[in-house]
């Protein structure tokens, strides 16, 4: 669980932890739309420079994003693979079955290869400097338009931040049983598949009782402290859209606008 | 089994730009058949020492020595299940590891899992409940339906089933009113008394005063003082630095020294205070 560096938060000082949360959310998704635009090799550099440029900006350690490709290795590679062999092709280098290697084949593949390293390093970005409270905050303002349609918004947006509040402990929580059981004489990990799933009882039954017990103890905490439900409740954290938001937005636009040139060259 | 912690440091997520020091070169004896406390301020890296006794955490340098076993830093997951029987563990609030149906059934399963016939886990189940001080009656209940305090006397049943030799307990009284806090550290010195080491994780220092025979005090993942509890409280130096508080009846005793009374050792028990009291008003 240690190894999976997306979706964790890295505590962090630099313009990309500054920037307004509902532009790096939305940008994010942009980003990996128009990941699909490149077509030539001179596109997939020009996105590569520019994630390079992002990560740069984040004063984030890119080996600490390299190693974060380690557990999705396997589906990449696969992928790859995929692309590599099967791909019909007129001129084959090579030929055995149903397997073809070719030279448009290739090219696809490191396409693939490379689109994969884009999207997964720009979403671990967003991630990394960005605190899920932030996240849940700007899915929160995002969805507001969706009150007009009857969806509850507050609601969603409080049950978000409940469940990312949640997470830390439930990981704490489940930590604790898997030692105590551990320290009782259970063995993850080893025998038979049976085995193993049964051995996930012990851990499984004591983390839904507390759960519930904590999802309890919460909500009568929440009412004694005044809450009856989400609307007309003020709002502590304020995002502040700023100048150097309206800058990453132009850059995007530019960047953009770049790679429509390039892709038609 | 004598215990040996020897220069163990213990970092979590290495390799990782979070990674933080837990255990800071600590080499620490930890005597056969003693009752021995450790103290320190919460973050002091008093659980993360002892999850090393049994290996759940094993150590990033250093060995630590638990009888005939050797733990290092390449010690394998497999086969700690001796070990694990050898070397039982209470973990703070402990009953959020229960998960049977009957209370039965959780006792017996730990010593089910050292490899004790049904018969065997039974007998330990109905002798285990009735030394934690709860009725037989209580065997075929769902231990959901008890209360907090028979819960935590419940899971520790369930631990002790599997007798093991050295117990760890991580503050096993927290959240417990007076009396049930007294009939749960008195069982543990009976264990003590029958033969068993203790290892107890306590921030309750009339506990240490009380009943630990040895004791180490903890402090940023050092360990900064070890040995006798009245050596150990009369220690200058700790106390100077806040690595240590004084139990009440040493506490007592600091307040008449301002008004008179002369100590050359502060008393740590209400015992050791009385006689010393009694004394001096003579």
């Amino acid at each position: 669980m240690n190894k999976l560096i997306m979706g964790r938060y890295l505590p962090g000082d630099s313009l990309i932890y500054h920037l307004d949360p509902r532009g790096k959310f939305l940008l994010t998704f942009y980003f990996v739309g128009i990941v699909f635009l490149a077509n030539n090799v001179a596109s997939y550099a020009f996105l590569m420079a520019f994630v390079l440029f992002a990560v740069y900006l984040s004063k984030i350690n890119l080996g600490f994003f390299i190693k974060g490709l380690k557990p999705i290795i396997w589906l990449i590679l696969f992928t790859v693979l995929l692309q590599l062999f099967f791909t019909p092709s007129d001129h084959p280098l090579w030929h055995w079955g149903i397997l073809t290697l070719s030279k448009e084949g290739m090219v696809i593949a490191s396409y693939i290869f490379i689109r994969f390293i884009l999207i997964i390093f720009i979403s671990t970005l967003l991630t990394l400097t960005t605190t899920p409270i932030e996240i849940s905050d700007s899915i929160e303002s995002i969805l507001k338009p969706l009150k007009k349609v009857n969806f509850p918004v507050t609601q969603v947006a409080l049950m978000l931040s409940i469940a990312l509040r949640f997470v830390p402990l439930l990981v704490d929580e489940t930590t604790k049983i898997m030692d105590a059981q551990r320290a009782r004489g259970v063995d993850f990990g080893e025998g038979g598949l049976i085995k193993r799933i049964k051995s996930f009882v012990p851990i499984l039954i004591p983390l839904f009782v507390s759960s519930f017990s904590i999802a309890y103890d919460l909500a009568i905490a929440m009412e004694s402290r005044g809450y009856k439900d989400g609307e007309g409740r003020s709002k502590y954290r304020v995002l502040n859209w700023e100048k150097r938001d309206n800058m990453t937005v132009i850059f995007m636009a530019a960047v953009t606008i770049i790679l429509l040139l390039i892709r038609s060259y | 089994m004598e215990i040996t912690f020897e220069k163990v440091t213990h970092s979590y997520d290495v390799n990782s730009p979070v990674a933080n020091l837990g255990l800071d070169d600590v080499s620490l004896k930890i005597q056969d058949k003693k009752f021995t406390a450790i103290v320190g301020q919460t973050g002091s890296g008093k659980s993360t020492l002892v999850r090393h006794i049994n290996a759940l955490l094993k150590p990033t340098s250093g060995t630590i020595t638990v009888g005939k076993r050797v733990i290092t830093p390449e010690t394998n997951n497999k086969n700690l299940k001796p070990l694990r029987k050898d070397v039982g563990m209470v973990f703070q609030f402990p009953e959020s590891q229960l998960f049977e149906e009957t209370v039965e059934k959780d006792i017996m399963f730990g010593p089910m899992n050292f490899g004790a016939t049904q018969e065997e886990a039974k007998a330990a189940a109905e002798e285990m409940i009735k030394l934690v001080g709860m009725d037989t009656d209580y065997l075929q209940k769902s231990p959901f339906d008890l209360s907090g305090g028979q819960m935590r006397r419940v899971a520790i049943a369930g631990v002790l089933a599997s007798r093991p030799e050295t117990i760890i307990l991580d503050e096993p009284t927290a959240g417990l009113d007076p009396v049930g806090r007294r009939e749960i550290m008195d069982l543990f010195k009976g264990l003590n008394e029958d033969g068993r080491t203790i290892i107890l994780i306590t921030h309750n220092m009339d506990d240490v005063a009380d009943y630990a025979d040895e004791m180490a005090v903890m402090n940023h993942g050092k360990l900064v003082g070890s040995g006798k509890p009245f050596d150990v409280f009369n220690n200058q130096t700790l106390l100077d630095n806040d690595w240590l508080t004084l139990p009440k009846s040493a506490q007592f005793a600091q307040d008449l020294a301002k008004k008179g009374f002369a100590f050359s050792k502060l008393p740590i028990t209400v015992t050791q205070l009385a006689s010393e009291i009694k004394q001096q008003v003579r």
